[in-house]
């Protein structure tokens, strides 16, 4: 329940009966259910306006409309989510959900979720162990050898013990009840005002189907109860910090110190003479994406337009990892490069990912590759540098650094200046330090001892 | 903010938050999955919720309960996701309620090529739910107007108390472009109608079907009323023929009677060409080179881009076919937009397909091949 205040003049009743009588056959269970939870809200003299009753299909989902509060009738299994939604949004509202049997079966994971996320809304569950709605057939609940219009030998699966489920789930609250039980209105109203999640699930009769097929009384519901093995009442009351509470409270404390991207002013110049396509080949774990965003962004500080597609395996953390760079002078239309102007193959993995392209490649594109990797025959210009060698000594997880470095230094596209900014403007201080480092070296490596084949 | 490199992805989210989104509930899934990133890390920063849900029907049912409490609600996925939301989708229809759904597409069908692109959700968009009812979907071309369209989105899902979709793909939601977003023209922000508190208030309220009902939230000044049942302008279930088609017509004609007005097409038109390209999302990025390079040529060409796929923008396409003798339509589907093409193009008009569906981009060299323009 929540802190709103009553409404102005003593509610005697939350339903209307302008609509006549409830519309369940005689003697159905969900009548005392829908009058319950109308006794339990007159007990907690709630303002109506601030009270959502959630329904499901089935049944027990013809009942909203009865009531004077907000009414809500979602679809078949859903009714806890759009519950959720409305709590979530407004935490202040008493949210109840009114859901069948059925509706636990196929939307059983949102019970589940709802028990463990520990969203404050009530789940009135109204089981009469079998889809009343549809004609009778078998749910959930149904206990075992249960007479159903699915289970016409008798039911052969096993019931789900709904208390017993989310408790498991972590609910925070939970009672079991049967409609023939006289407090079963004080115990909704208990499940109201509870400030977490809470459930009840009421055992009753569909006089249409599952009652007379079973021959099932106040007498036989009991005893159902006794052989199962379970108790009625209150089975769960260990109260914890409701969701939105929790969500408010974590993100305060854990929420990173925002951080602000500066925008990208052009500061360089460019030598890029027409759009340019630029891959770059290596492994999981070398930086290759985020180096070559620091390239697309060194770019975009030379005054160039940029694109960037990365290419890796789901799994993050092993195999190939390959960027493509487009730069233009202009906007860039096409985002595909079907015949790169350079290729920077760093690893091994790179190089397998690249082979059958190596093969195709017209001797317009400049390969630049890890001397150490067997290249295929190839008509594109190589350049060998000793990539892995100075990664060995700057870090090597500056390993794309070095590699795009040497291919500014040799090709001149736009100034190593650019590339140096953008490392110290996008990365944090002691990656940018160790950065700044391998891009002196991979620079040096084209002025000093790079060959070209 | 001026020039960034952003992913299509950040620019949806940003584009939300421009937009005073305060409600998201999302799956992760590839590759819509950094939406719901970037969006855990700035709703919750102007005071809203953002949260990963259990499923694909959970997450858009919070959206709708949200919304309906009074939330500027968003979720985001891809095609095997949007098959779980349709049931929702539908409820959101008839219950009239706001809301922004964002498709990045992959290849599929079914899990498909998780990481791969492919433009395969068009028919589906139109089609998503059972009952047929129209719905609107904006396709971003660009990083840009990825951010653009996902506000516009919003504007339409307040005006026209109807979901809207984003219908984007896996090229421009995880690729990065420099982008100004700031200097990307948008809209005034619109809010949904509400009914002043003394006012008198039925949820579905209309005179004339296109009328948009003004609404109040849940939790607000009026008892609020919402039913996924066939129900009357009070919300309340009915089985009377004659109120069951008012309501249905009410639905159809909202969205049908402004598909003109909503409609947002780029032309890029020549001079007595007979030949017209007409695309949309990232294909129609290579259909704009394909007409330079055919006009390099000499070739007469013109160029309509869409924007809006549904409601089909009727009048833009009908004015672009003055004249055109043949329509070349490159799609990364088998040919799915297409079809609404032939049924407008008049006879005697050619309508040539550019169909793939490999994962690949269309090149510009495809469609100028396939088209005839070589
Ligand atoms: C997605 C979907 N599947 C099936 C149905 C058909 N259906 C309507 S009510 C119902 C079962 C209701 O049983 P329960 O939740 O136990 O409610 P009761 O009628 O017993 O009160 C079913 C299967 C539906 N409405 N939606
Ligand atoms: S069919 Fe069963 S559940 Fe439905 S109203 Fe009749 S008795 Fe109740
Ligand atoms: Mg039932």
């Amino acid at each position: 329940m929540s802190t709103t205040g009553a409404p102005a003049t003593p509610c005697a009743s939350y339903m209307t009966d302008k609509l006549g009588p409830l519309p369940f056959c005689p003697g159905c269970g969900h009548h005392v259910v829908a009058k319950a939870l109308d006794q339990a809200l007159v007990k907690l003299q709630l303002d109506p306006h601030k009270v959502v009753i959630v329904t499901d299909i089935g049944c027990i989902g013809l009942s909203d409309r009865y009531f004077t509060t907000n009414a809500f009738h979602g679809l078949h299994g859903r009714a806890v989510t759009y519950a959720c939604g409305l709590k979530l949004a407004r935490p202040e509202l008493t949210v109840i959900a009114l859901m069948g049997d059925g509706g636990c079966g196929i939307g059983g994971t949102h019970v589940l979720n709802v028990a463990r996320r520990n969203i404050g809304i009530t789940l009135i569950v109204a089981n009469n162990f079998n889809y009343g709605m549809t004609g009778g057939q078998h749910s959930v609940t149904t206990p075992s050898a249960g007479i159903t219009s699915t289970t016409p030998w008798g039911n052969v699966e096993g019931p789900m013990d709904l208390c017993g489920t989310t408790i498991a789930a972590g609910a925070a609250w939970v009672a079991r009840c049967t409609m023939f039980d006289k407090d079963l209105a004080d115990v909704m109203a208990q499940a109201l005002a509870q400030p977490g999640f809470a459930l009840l699930d009421v055992w009753e009769l569909c006089t249409a189907y599952y009652a007379p097929r079973n021959r099932m009384k106040k007498k036989e519901l009991d005893d159902l109860l006794a052989s199962d093995g379970l108790r009625l009442g209150v089975l769960a009351d260990t109260p914890r910090p409701e969701y939105s509470a929790r969500y408010r409270a974590a993100y305060e404390t854990g929420r990173a110190a925002s951080k602000r991207r500066p925008a990208i002013e052009v500061q360089h110049g460019n030598s890029v003479p027409r759009q340019t396509g630029i891959i770059i080949a290596g492994s999981a774990g070398q930086k290759i994406r985020s180096t070559a965003a620091l390239f697309a962004q060194a770019g975009m500080f030379s005054g160039l337009e940029a694109t960037q597609k990365d290419d890796y395996p789901i799994t993050v953390m092993t195999g190939h990892s390959l960027a493509e760079l487009i730069f233009s002078r202009q906007r860039i239309d096409y985002t595909a490069i079907e015949a790169p102007d350079y290729l920077l193959v760093i690893s091994e993995d790179g190089l397998i990912s690249s082979h059958d392209r190596l093969q195709r490649l017209p001797d317009t594109c400049t390969v630049y590759a890890e001397q150490s990797l067997d290249l295929p025959v190839t008509k594109a210009r190589v350049v060998r540098c000793p990539i892995a060698q100075a990664a060995a000594q700057a870090g090597r997880r500056s390993v794309a650094v070095i590699a795009v470095a040497a291919m500014l230094q040799d090709t001149g596209l736009f100034p190593l200046d650019a590339f140096a900014r953008a490392i110290s403007t996008f990365q944090e201080a002691n990656i940018a330090e160790a950065n700044l480092k391998a891009l002196k070296a991979g620079a040096a490596l084209v002025s000093d001892r790079l060959s070209a084949d | 903010m001026g020039r960034e490199f952003l992913e299509g992805n950040e620019a949806i989210a940003r584009g939300a938050m421009k937009a005073r989104c305060d409600f998201f509930a999302g799956y992760p899934i590839t590759p819509a999955s950094s939406i719901l990133h970037y969006m855990l890390e700035l709703v919750p920063a102007i005071g809203g919720t953002a949260i990963q849900a259990e499923d694909e029907i959970a997450s858009i049912g919070f959206c709708i309960g949200a919304a309906m409490a009074g939330r500027k609600a968003m979720t985001a996925t891809s095609g095997p996701g949007i098959s779980l939301y349709s049931e929702n989708i539908g409820l959101a229809q008839i219950g009239e309620t706001p809301l922004v759904i964002v498709n990045v597409q992959r290849q599929g069908p079914a899990t498909g090529s998780a990481t791969k692109g492919a433009e395969g959700d068009i028919q589906f968009t139109r089609w998503v739910t059972s009952g047929g009812l129209p719905v609107i979907a904006l396709s971003p071309a660009t990083v840009g107007e990825a951010y653009e369209l996902t506000y516009r989105a919003f504007n339409l899902a307040e005006q026209y108390r109807s979901p809207v979709f984003v219908l984007t793909s896996k090229e421009i939601g995880v690729t990065r472009e420099s982008v100004d977003l700031d200097a990307i023209e948008l809209p005034p922000l619109v809010e949904r109608k509400r009914v002043g508190d003394d006012e008198e208030y039925l949820p579905h309220r209309f005179d004339r079907p296109a009328d948009v009902p003004a609404m109040s939230d849940f939790g607000g000044a009026h008892i609020a009323r919402y039913t996924t049942s066939t129900h009357d302008q009070a919300a309340y279930l009915t089985a009377k023929p004659a109120v069951i088609q008012e309501m249905i017509d009410h639905y159809t004609a909202k969205i049908d009677a402004v598909a003109d007005d909503i409609a947002l097409v780029k032309r890029d038109f020549q001079e007595s060409a007979e030949t017209l390209i007409i695309s949309y999302g990232i294909t129609s990025r290579s259909a704009a080179v394909a007409v330079r390079e055919a006009r390099a040529r000499g070739a007469r060409v013109s160029s309509l881009v869409l924007q809006t796929l549904w409601p089909v923008p009727q009048r833009a396409i009908l004015a672009a076919l003055d004249g055109i003798r043949r329509v070349i339509v490159p799609e990364m589907n088998m040919g799915q937009y297409r079809l609404e093409i032939e049924r407008l193009a008049p006879t005697g008009v050619a309508v040539i397909g550019v169909n793939k569906m490999n994962t690949t981009l269309i090149s510009p060299a495809e469609i100028q091949r396939t088209g005839g323009l070589l």
